[in-house]
């Protein structure tokens, strides 16, 4: 183990279980733990029907910070982010096995109910997927449901839009089509609604992945703008992205293992895994 | 490669250019017999509906409030009556149908698990599968006799039993179309809704639910255009008294039920009574006509465009 090996970090808040768990055989390389984890996962499991698609994953998500999860498809890292906030629930096939800590409070608990959590959690998808309703009532959909639409919801809906750098675009055309925005204009109507609600953290699974160059690089913007008020989890398969944006990367490969968990920097240039050398160098996946 | 020299030409394709044009004109004319049917039945339906309208007023028709064709001395031809006991019935199944199949169609694409889909939706289209006369038994012989239990009064002819025999026989249409249109909206405003923390219900009424209401609006269309042309199972148990009363309990008669009275050997060929036939078939021709017009209308108007 390297000088930034596994730590061993009490987070005061948390309610035992999760820092007291001692990283199995299963800890990946690099430095797993981190010391402000609003997330913590302990071997966690995930299986499809019989097929396993995640072996026991282990690592911390810190607070306010962008973590990435890159891999070549098929290697988990989407199915972990769905985890997170239990949209794996969704699926009838999907079985989770181990622990999910968030704020030291295990997700999978029985008395854990997963619309709670998901308030606290916010998702955007790879693809744009606003409602088919006026821009206003797509950002203002988390708020009503979420009972927070109490207050002054115009200056809600607007606050999100101008986090999520839309509101220049769609200032005069509130009332009009959430989907007869361009597909950038969309993701970012998307993330718009994610964190109207204001969540503690944002999960994105590839948000650019069917935007053009110049939607990327602003939803890249937006990405670190997020993390000063959001822990960011985000799926990319775009090395580039991981390496421009995030703090932390998770690098998982074939077969749904996570190899290694270290600073984004530490990754790319030099991480303690061949096999990850080999994957961000573009040897192989 | 071939030895053969290269022939392009169409002759060296003869055979098969000449089943392709003959399957052209085979499809076609096979096309052509349902348009030609569709123009022949309204063709005839005008012509008979003439002959009737020469000898009785549009206004009487239409505004009447009696209908007695077989008066030789004195006939009345008032549609109203019969207008009304379609319209009873119509109201009184849509009540139930509409309820009771979005409901159900809400269920089995939003809550039922893949398991009792797989039961439930063939179930209810063996429903759609029962000949109509069966229904209209299974009022006479079942459902009369509960409503008896409460009421003891009510005849074995009422309106109330042709309506419950209706709304039930058109619950699959509205439950197994409007499950489609959910059905075809995508996951992904789904997994929106969810990931905002929305729960199952918020879900299937505020997002499946408006997003697929085109398709849901075609499916009440097509069910109640099925009612009012629904006619073996209400002229079993409605009964073939035209009249217009408040009293879901009284019998009446439809439209359609009058026309098997008439059809099935009451009256002699030309007579007034037999061309009130054409008169009527063209009304409830007109009436499912304009039915269907407002399902397209609503399905091109209400349809959301997704990606």
């Amino acid at each position: 183990m390297t000088a930034n090996g596994p730590q061993t970090v009490a987070s005061s808040e948390s309610s035992g279980s999760a820092t007291d768990a001692a990283m199995t055989d299963d800890a990946p390389l690099g430095s797993p733990r981190v010391d402000d984890a609003v997330i913590e996962s302990r071997d966690l499991d995930v299986y499809y029907g019989d097929d396993q698609a995640l072996h026991g994953i282990n690592m911390d998500i810190p607070e306010r910070k962008v973590t990435a999860l890159i891999g070549p498809s098929g290697c988990g890292k989407s199915t972990f982010l769905r985890s997170i906030n239990r949209m794996n629930d969704l699926i009838d096939i999907a079985r989770v096995d181990g622990d999910l800590y968030f704020h030291g409070k295990d997700v999978y608990d029985d008395d854990v109910d997963p619309v709670a959590l998901r308030r606290k959690i916010g998702m955007v998808f790879q693809k744009p997927n606003p409602f088919p309703k006026s821009i206003f009532d797509n950002v203002a959909y988390g708020l009503r449901v979420q009972g927070k639409d109490d207050g002054d919801v115009e200056k809600k809906v607007r606050t999100a839009l101008e986090r999520a750098a839309l509101l220049d675009e769609v200032e005069d055309q509130l009332d009009s089509s959430g989907l007869d925005l361009s597909g950038g204009q969309q993701q970012r109507l998307c993330i718009a609604r994610a964190i109207a609600p204001d969540p503690e953290v944002i999960l994105m699974d590839e948000p650019a992945s069917a935007l053009d160059p110049v939607a990327t690089s602003k939803i890249e913007d937006l990405v670190e703008e997020l993390a000063e008020e959001y822990t960011v989890v985000i799926v990319t398969h775009n090395m580039q992205q991981a390496a421009r944006i995030s703090d932390k990367t998770a690098v998982f490969l074939t077969g749904g293992h996570l190899v290694e968990f270290d600073d984004t920097g530490k990754i790319f240039e030099n991480p303690e895994s061949d096999r990850v050398e080999d994957y961000i160098t573009g040897k192989f996946g | 490669m071939s030895s053969e020299p290269l022939d392009l030409s169409r002759e060296s394709n003869d055979v098969g250019n000449t089943v392709d044009k003959a399957a052209k004109w085979i499809f076609f004319s096979c096309a052509l017999v349902t348009v030609l049917t569709t123009v022949a039945i309204i063709l005839v339906l005008v012509d008979g509906a003439i002959d009737f309208f020469s000898e009785v007023s549009l206004v009487e028709y239409l505004t009447g409030t009696e209908w007695n064709p077989r008066d030789s001395a004195d006939p009345s031809f008032g549609v109203l009556p019969l207008v009304w006991g379609t319209m009873v019935i119509t109201v009184g199944s849509a009540l139930i149908a509409i309820p009771v199949g979005t409901l159900t169609a809400i269920y089995l694409s939003e809550y039922a698990d893949e398991r009792i889909r797989s039961a439930l939706k063939p179930t209810l289209e063996v429903l759609a599968g029962i000949p109509t006369i069966v229904y209209g038994f299974f009022a006479l012989s079942f459902i009369t006799p509960i409503i008896q239990l409460f009421y003891p009064d009510v005849g074995v002819f009422n309106a109330l039993s042709g309506a419950i025999v209706v709304g039930i026989m058109i619950i699959p249409m509205v439950s197994s179309i409007s499950e489609d249109a959910m059905s075809s909206v995508p996951d992904s405003l789904r997994n929106a809704a969810y990931g905002l923390g929305a729960t199952k219900f918020e879900v299937s009424t505020q997002v499946v639910l408006p997003a697929s209401l085109s398709g849901i609006l075609a499916a009440y269309i097509l069910a109640i255009s099925r009612a009012i042309g629904e006619t073996m199972a209400v002229t079993l148990a409605v009964g073939m008294l035209p009249q217009i009363t408040m009293s879901p309990f009284a019998e009446m008669q439809t439209m359609t039920a009058y026309m098997v009275e008439i059809g099935t050997g009451d009256a002699s060929v030309g007579s007034i009574g037999y061309m009130s036939l054409f008169a009527l078939g063209l009304t409830l021709f007109l009436m499912t006509f304009t039915m269907n017009l407002g399902s397209m209308w609503i399905r091109s108007r209400y349809r959301e465009e997704y990606q």
